[in-house]
């Protein structure tokens, strides 16, 4: 398809705390809030600034690996937890590993164009820290291809990223991109630090760039990454409407507070392969490409950009798979600060998987709701400059090793 | 014999016990590890637990597992490894239970003692009774007819004492470990007049293979850790018996119990660890001290005071203080016990007041938990003792005595041969004991 055929837009955005290490009130030992909270939070959140849940005609809920994490599949049937008046709502569960909150915003959409719904309720939530790190690990496996969980490192996905990363410094040079990835977790820390909701809220390291300048260790952990490379464990759920033209008038939202979806690009690799050039994301580049292309405007009107930054040289590989930089070159473009907040491209304003948080099958629609914010002015202390010029927003969601791909263009309106 | 193959038989008596428990532990793991090594596939490895009380037996069985699960995650690296030709194995998950299951099965829980007549190596941490343990170890030398070699746990009976009584003809060596065992990185290695030197050289190996620390201490009874500890407490016991008139009883254990942790900079008060150890327990091992060094006085009368009242500190089964000269809320002392009242005093009752009596704290007084693992932490003392050396409040004072005497005892353990070196005894109290500095120093003059 080239164009939408309607208006799409998005509104409502709500995000709860991303829990785990880092934040405070995190202790391992203590109960914590489970998945029914977590979806409850992000749901009465979203309720909240429309005032009906009658209002709502359908919902997408997206989630990983409940079934292992938590115990619990069947998901759909959480919706009406949320609200009495959800009940007999047709809901859809989606599953894209970490790739899962792009795929429900665009199940959403595509509710929108069948114009079976006009208000869609899009859900994301993960609940992460019921089990240690060397089991979480065998869980977000479930991401790759099973049959190759046999042969892959204790954590499995650090591992890929871990060997991706080594290629790419034999390609292109170890120091300067390792340079890069510090600089990409100063920028992720910094954001944070901006945004109450983020895991890396509380943070208070003087200088997070030379802490994440220590050389990786394989014998602790990975030949080519080290833990300041890699997003953590979280607790978390997002939220957010996506609404027709008639839907946003339903509901009564302005303009002002919404934002207009101009562009989606799905794509799907097969998870059975590995990657052709393990120094490239080719899934990323075609699913933002053909998003681009389908709002009309290319990567440079672009202000604003939520990456999928699992892990650091996953964010430095996507700058090169988006165009912003050629092959080789991302690492540059980090280091020349065009990333970073007052920068030319401000990506990951509340801190990205590394900083806000991973919780996996939420991280999809906390990119749009952090988008949403930064396009309607929402974003409090985090805030940044929208150039009058480039009024555009894009998101890229991946789940597994670059097999799973949502990219999104937003307008401001 | 080599190395492995003496490892695939080994029994550990007293396995149920607070020492055997730890040991058992280790020694679990230690095979374990070394029957996944490729060169030992197909040979059995074995280790007898073996207690008198069949009820702890199932308890350490469960402590085993508990503390198993434990070291199969933080080794998953080396399981995923060791597993990779194991095609069933996929996750980490699969494989830390293959590794426990795998553990547990070379676990053979007995109350027979005639278990241990098969093993190679046996490890004896039965309670601290030399006639008991004599007749045990010769039974089953008598009957094992493999000339096993002893490893010994005990705290104060010598060695060769062991050795002679227990026929053993120096198959035996002192393997002194610390309390817990799975935990503390010290051994104390004692050897008879006549070990064998090639235990000696096993005990090495096997230090190294249980990440372990050896200071080789002579076979004087007390070696060098409790040498020191049990003067220690004498030091303290006479500072209270010389403050109590002027200040009180429950102010003065506060007060020597306040400098000896606070301002000596160690992890714990002499009290407080006077009750963690066991009252009865340093009784017991000044007792046997006390018979073996007549030359020497080694008594003291205020702990037998305490356990003629039945006060005994010690642990409760699942490792929580049991009451002593201090009284604990949640690992938090709370209150003194009075000798004369028969009763604890809150410890708010007298804190402010003993507090100020032992006067303005050196402004550099620092934490042993934030030196101890200090990069500066030479630094951080040299500035902390220069200061307090130039003061003289009571606190002061008390601390430059208390620092002084634990040096000339560290000093006595080297002049009277019980310690190899000044070096060695510093190591035992930096490693045994925790201490962010040894005895011996240029601290206290
Ligand atoms: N507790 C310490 O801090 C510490 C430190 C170093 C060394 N040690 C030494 O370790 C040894 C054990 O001390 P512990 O503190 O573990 O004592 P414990 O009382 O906890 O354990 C002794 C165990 O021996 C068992 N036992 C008693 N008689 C037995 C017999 N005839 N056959 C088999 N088992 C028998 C008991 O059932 C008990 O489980 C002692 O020699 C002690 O001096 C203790």
């Amino acid at each position: 398809m080239k164009n939408l055929r309607k208006k799409v837009y998005i509104t409502a955005g709500y995000n709860t705390i991303s829990m785990g290490t880092g934040r405070k009130e995190f202790n391992p030992k203590k109960p914590r809030p489970g998945l029914e909270e977590y979806i409850v939070e992000a749901g009465k959140g979203v309720i909240q600034q429309i005032g009906d849940a009658s209002l709502i005609d359908e919902a997408v809920i997206s989630n990983f690996q409940a079934s292992r994490y938590n115990n619990q599949a069947n998901l759909a049937a959480f919706i009406p937890y949320i609200d009495e008046k959800l009940r007999y709502k047709p809901v859809t569960r989606v599953e894209g590993a970490c790739g899962s909150g792009g795929m429900a915003i665009a199940t959403a959409v595509r509710s929108i164009l069948a114009e079976t719904a006009d208000v869609v309720l899009v859900l994301g939530v993960e609940v992460q820290n019921t089990v240690k790190a060397v089991y979480g690990a065998d869980i977000l496996a479930g991401a790759g291809w099973y049959k190759d969980r046999k042969n892959g490192h204790v954590h499995f996905f650090p591992g890929q990223f871990s060997n991706r990363a080594g290629k790419y410094f034999e390609k292109y040079g170890r120091e300067i991109t390792r340079k890069a990835m510090a600089r990409w977790y100063k920028n992720a820390i910094e954001n944070a630090r901006l945004c109450p909701t983020a895991q890396e809220y509380h943070n208070t390291m003087p200088d997070p760039e030379a802490v994440a300048m220590v050389e990786p260790n394989p014998k602790v952990f990975l030949e080519n990454i080290t833990v300041y490379d890699c997003s953590k464990v979280s607790d978390g759920a997002s939220a957010l409407l996506v609404c027709s033209e008639e839907g946003l008038k339903k509901i009564q939202k302005s303009y002002q507070e919404s934002v207009e979806i101009i562009g989606i690009g799905q794509a799907m690799e097969d998870i059975t392969k590995p990657p052709i050039d393990p120094t490239q994301l080719d899934t990323t580049k075609v699913a933002v490409s053909r998003a681009l292309q389908m709002a009309g405007v290319s990567i440079n009107d672009i202000a604003t950009v939520e990456c999928h930054d699992c892990f650091s040289i996953a964010g430095i590989m996507a700058i090169e798979a988006m165009g912003l930089a050629p092959y080789g070159k991302g690492a540059e473009f980090v280091l020349e600060g065009n990333t970073a907040r007052n920068g030319r491209i401000p990506f990951n304003t509340t801190g990205g998987l590394i900083g806000w948080g991973h919780p996996v099958g939420a991280t999809g629609v906390h990119q749009a709701v952090t988008i949403w914010e930064q396009l309607t002015g929402k974003a409090g202390d985090a805030q940044i400059n929208i150039p009058f010029d480039r009024p555009y927003g894009l998101s890229v969601n991946m789940g597994g090793d670059d097999k799973t791909l949502t990219s999104i263009v937003y307008k401001k309106l | 014999m080599n190395y492995n193959e003496r490892m695939q038989k080994v029994a550990v008596l007293g396995a149920a016990g607070k020492m055997g428990s730890g040991i058992l532990l280790l020694n679990a793991i230690e095979l374990a590890d070394l029957s996944l090594l490729p060169e030992n596939k197909g040979k059995t490895f074995v280790v007898y637990a073996i207690d008198v009380s069949e009820e702890a037996l199932s308890g350490l069985i469960r402590y085993v597992r508990a503390q198993v699960l434990k070291a199969a995650e933080k080794k998953i690296m080396w399981l995923r490894e060791v597993y990779k030709d194991r095609a069933d194995l996929i996750e980490n998950g699969q494989m830390i239970d293959e590794y426990i299951n795998h553990v547990m099965s070379l676990i053979r829980p007995s109350t027979l003692i005639e278990s241990a007549f098969n093993a190679n190596c046996i490890f004896e941490a039965i309670k601290e009774d030399p006639d008991l343990k004599v007749s045990i170890l010769k039974k089953i030398n008598e009957n094992n007819p493999n000339q096993p070699w002893f490893f010994t746990n005990t705290s104060s009976i010598p060695i060769q004492f062991l050795n002679e009584k227990a026929d053993l003809n120096g198959r035996i060596i002192g393997y002194h470990f610390y309390n817990p065992p799975a935990v503390q990185k010290l051994v104390e290695l004692i050897e008879a007049k006549n070990t064998l030197p090639e235990i000696r050289t096993f005990s090495f190996e096997l230090a190294k293979k249980l990440n372990k620390i050896i200071v080789e201490s002579n076979d004087v009874v007390g070696f060098i850790g409790n040498g020191h500890f049990m003067r220690d407490i004498i030091h303290a016991a006479s500072e209270v018996e010389r403050l109590k008139s002027q200040y009180g009883f429950v102010e003065a254990i506060y007060m020597i119990n306040k400098v000896s942790q606070e301002y000596l900079v160690r992890p714990m008060g002499i009290f407080q660890l006077i009750d963690y150890v066991g009252i009865d327990v340093c009784s017991y091992i000044m007792s046997v001290m006390n018979h073996y060094l007549p030359q020497e006085n080694i008594v003291c009368p205020l702990l037998n005071e305490m356990l003629a009242l039945g006060i005994k500190g010690g642990q409760y089964a699942d490792g929580s203080q049991k009451d002593g000269f201090l009284k604990y809320e949640k690992g938090k002392i709370t209150a003194i016990y009075n000798l004369d009242s028969k009763e604890y005093v809150a410890l708010e009752q007298i804190q402010a007041k003993v507090d100020a009596l032992l006067g303005e704290k050196p402004t550099a007084i620092v934490a042993w938990k934030s030196v101890v693992g200090a990069k500066n932490k030479e630094e951080i003392l040299q500035q902390f003792f220069a200061e307090l050396n130039k003061m003289n409040t009571l606190g002061a004072e008390l601390a430059k005595a208390y620092g002084s005497q634990s040096k000339a005892i560290g000093k006595y353990l080297v002049s009277s041969g019980v310690a190899k070196s000044e070096d060695d005894v510093n190591k035992v109290l930096m490693t045994g004991f925790f201490h962010a500095y040894g005895p011996i120093n240029n601290y206290f003059n």
